[in-house]
Order: C-alpha cells, then structure tokens, then sequence
C-alpha cells in the first residue's frame, strides 16, 4: 500500500514554505513531527522541519543518521540526485506548470496555433484510418491493424507539436 | 608774455595732434588719456560758462540772508533764464496717442455716408454689486498644461489590445504619444483594419511583444488636430433638413491613405521579419472558460 517511506536519506520534495519548491534529504527524526533536514545541493540549510511541508520522492540515498553536511552532499552529488530529479515526470510537470503560467499572450497565440494544427493532423489520419477499416470492414483481421496504427501514429505525431510550443517556450 | 606765446603755440599745436588722436579714435581707442585732454579741451570752453558764482546773498546769521526772495530773483538774473525740460521720451509718447474714433461707411441713401464711432466705448452697464475678488488658488491648470504620464510598460512598438470602441480585442501596434495624452496607434490597416488612429491608454492593455520600431519615421503632421473630428455647425437657413447638412458619413480623405501607407509599409517590413507576428495581429483577443485576466501574463 505505501512505497515511499520516511527513512534516513529518503529524498523529499518541499511543498510549501520558505524553501518551497527544493529538495532535502531527511537525516534525522526528532520526533513524530518533525525531522531532520539537510540540502546541500538545493540550497537548504540543515535544520528540523515538519513532515507535513515534506513529500516524498522516490530517491533513497546512503549515509548514517545524524550524518554531517559533508556526507550527505557526497552521497547526494554520488547518486546524482539532482539530474535523475529532472528527469522524473513530477519535475517535468512542475516545469510545464510554471511555464504556462509564464506565458505571454503572443506565446498563448502560438500554442493555440500548433495545438489546431496538431489536431488536424490527427484528425485527418484517423479519418483515414477510420476510412480504411469502413471499406475493409468485413475482414476483422485488417480491423484490427488500424487499431494498432492510430495508436502509434498519436504519440508519434503528438511529440512533434510539443516539441514545437516548448520550443518556443525556451525560444522565449 | 612768454607764458602767453606758449599756451596760445600749445594750443594749435595740442589741436592738430589732438584732431590726429580723435581720427585715430575713430580707428581705434587705444589712448584714453589724451582722449580726456581733447575731451577736457572741448569741455573747458562750455565749463568756463558752468563756472558757479559764489553766493550772492550775504549771510547775516545762520540761516539768514542779507536779500529777500524777490531781491534775490533779481540779483540772481532768474528772469533772464527760463530753462525748459529737455523734451523726453514721454512727451514723444505722449504724442503718439492711440485712435480714439474711426470712420465706418453707413448704408443707405439718406444716411450720409458714414459716421464717426468710436474706439473704445462706456460701459452700458455697472452692476449695482461689484464681484468679489476671488481668493488665491494653486495648481489648478488647464488641460493644455497637465502633465502627460505613460505607463512603464507601454514603449514606442508595443502591441496593445484595445478594450473599448469599434476595434475592441484588435491587437495593435504603438507608435507614440501625443500632445493631449492619447496614443497613436495604428494597425496596421492591411492586416486588421485598424488605421492610424489613437487610443486611450486607460483602455488599452500593453502585451509585452514589442515590434522594433527605432527606424521609423512617423511623419510630423500626425497631431490631435488631425484627429479631431470636425463638425459643421452653420444652420444659417433655418429649414426643416438642417441634420442632413451636417456630416454624416464620414470620409475618407486622401492624405489620410497616403499617411496610412507611408507609415505601414515601414511597420510591415518589421513585423515580417518575426515569424507568426502577422498572424497575432489579425487574431483579436477573447476570454473563455478558465481564462482570468488577474492571472495572466501579457
């Protein structure tokens, strides 16, 4: 039922507060509210903190408890932490979160022009699809072939628009 | 007799280089001493006549003379010198009155010609009560001199959105601000059909695109009396149909389309060169589902 548990060096993420939005690794429990916290590589100084600010992430590092500054950010910088964190899937929407809220009216005007296009394209090949296995409905064996081929076609054509309006968005 | 000779042979002596020193003055006035002597010789023979006589009237006792005022007014001679004040620049103003009358032409055959008006006429009526002075004020100016403020974030090139009028939700671009306050804009007219036109800049929200706009050149003839909307106000023959005289339909002039195409053409070599700005501007801004301004970015 629970994956992530609170532990020395489990890696959390701080969701509200002063240090909003970094992350620490949990050195010690002092007690059932509070811990122990120390970010070296994220600008947060050693310090207790309440586990309701903390989520945590699915990153465990390696050190004793009530290890020092030194050791943590050696253990934090040795399992990368901070690289594999962008990488995740949670970094990346709170990425796109904040982007979105960044942008100006000219870039909301792009983004709805590559998501109409994207869509039409999308469109236009389901339609042709759908067209396909109309025609050839008699034979299941081909119904089931254009099934497969939108659902790959989707993602594949769904990268190329993101990519476009993010582009942009860095472009900005 | 000696001293005699010598003043009399200084003195045609003294006069030629003297005559010489004040051609050289003309020239140039590098000797102001000798200027004085020859000065001092021209005056001494008018000061010899300004020398003052002592005090014809004896003194008695402090404060009281031998004469009386009369036998003073004689012994003086002041019958023999009425001196005049030199006639000064107030008597020529004096003299230069201003035209109290004029002669206007009457109409008529038995009127006589004309008649003699004049300039400056009494007042045909005094108020029994005078107004009273009305009391100092400070800093209440006319609109002419107000101070004309821009908002930080709109600058020459800006796209704006126009809130209110015909051309609601228009994104346009900013030129600049004129004399009265309000911003030239123009759309340009070929890709939204905004003309060069201006706008309130409390009803106009500033997006932070800006087209670059530094070599642009607005013509200087673009002010608020170009913009002003004329009104024909001359109902002089009063029939039932005075409405229609006056100008409905509004008309386009000619100078208006050449200003229009001189300043557009420059913007749209702009605006071409950043990608889908074209497109931006001939879109119009809306709200929907979702959308709150307070939270959004322009």
């Amino acid at each position: 039922v629970f994956k992530r548990f609170v532990e020395i060096g489990r890696v959390a993420f701080i969701s509200f507060g002063p240090h909003a939005g970094k992350l620490v690794a949990i050195v010690d429990v002092i007690d059932q509210n509070r811990a122990l916290v120390d970010g070296p590589c994220s600008g947060v100084r050693r310090q207790a903190m309440p586990f309701k600010c903390m989520q945590l992430t699915d990153f465990v590092l390696k050190f004793p408890h009530s290890a020092r500054q030194k050791c943590v950010r050696l253990a934090w910088q040795k399992e990368n932490i901070n690289e594999k964190w962008a990488a995740t899937r949670w970094a990346k929407k709170i990425e796109a979160r904040e982007k979105k809220a960044k942008m100006t009216d000219f870039d909301r005007y792009k983004v709805m022009k590559a998501k109409k296009m994207r869509n039409r394209i999308i469109k236009h090949e389901m339609k042709k699809l759908q067209k396909l296995s109309s025609k050839k409905g008699k034979k299941p064996e081909k119904s089931e072939k254009p099934e497969k081929a939108p659902k790959s076609e989707k993602p594949g054509k769904a990268q190329k628009p993101e990519k476009v309006p993010k582009a942009q968005k860095a472009q900005k | 007799m000696a001293g005699e000779k010598a003043p009399g042979e200084k003195k045609p002596g003294e006069k030629a280089p003297s005559e010489k020193k004040r051609s050289k003055k003309k020239t140039g006035e590098k000797k102001p001493a000798e200027q004085k002597a020859s000065q001092k010789e021209a005056g001494e023979k008018k000061k010899k006549v300004k020398k003052y006589h002592c005090s014809r009237n004896p003194v008695l006792a402090r404060g009281i003379g031998r004469y009386s005022r009369s036998a003073m007014y004689a012994r003086k001679a002041l019958y023999k010198r009425k001196y005049t004040a030199p006639e000064t620049k107030i008597e020529k103003k004096k003299k230069e009155k201003p035209r109290a009358t004029i002669t206007k032409p009457v109409g008529g055959d038995k009127n006589g010609g004309s008649r003699v008006v004049k300039i400056r006429k009494m007042p045909r009526y005094y108020p029994t009560e005078d107004v009273p002075r009305k009391l100092l004020s400070h800093g209440k100016k006319p609109f002419c001199e107000h101070k004309r403020r821009l908002r930080a974030s709109i600058t020459p090139g800006t796209v704006l959105i126009l809130l209110t009028g015909r051309h609601r939700g228009k994104r346009v671009v900013f030129l600049k601000q004129l004399a009265t306050g309000l911003l030239l804009v123009t759309g340009p007219l070929v890709i939204n059909r905004v003309p060069l036109r201006r706008a309130h800049q409390k009803f106009v929200i500033a997006t932070s695109t800006k087209v670059d706009i530094s070599g642009v050149k607005i013509p200087k003839h673009l002010t608020d009396a170009y913009f002003k909307k004329k009104r024909l106000r001359k109902p002089k023959h009063q029939e039932g149909e005075i409405f229609d005289t006056e100008k409905e339909k509004y008309e386009i002039t000619e100078q208006r389309k050449s200003d229009q195409k001189a300043v557009d053409s420059q913007i749209l070599a702009q605006i071409k060169k950043v990608p889908q700005l074209r497109g931006y501007l001939r879109s119009t801004f809306c709200l929907s589902n979702g959308v709150y301004p307070h939270k959004l970015v322009f």
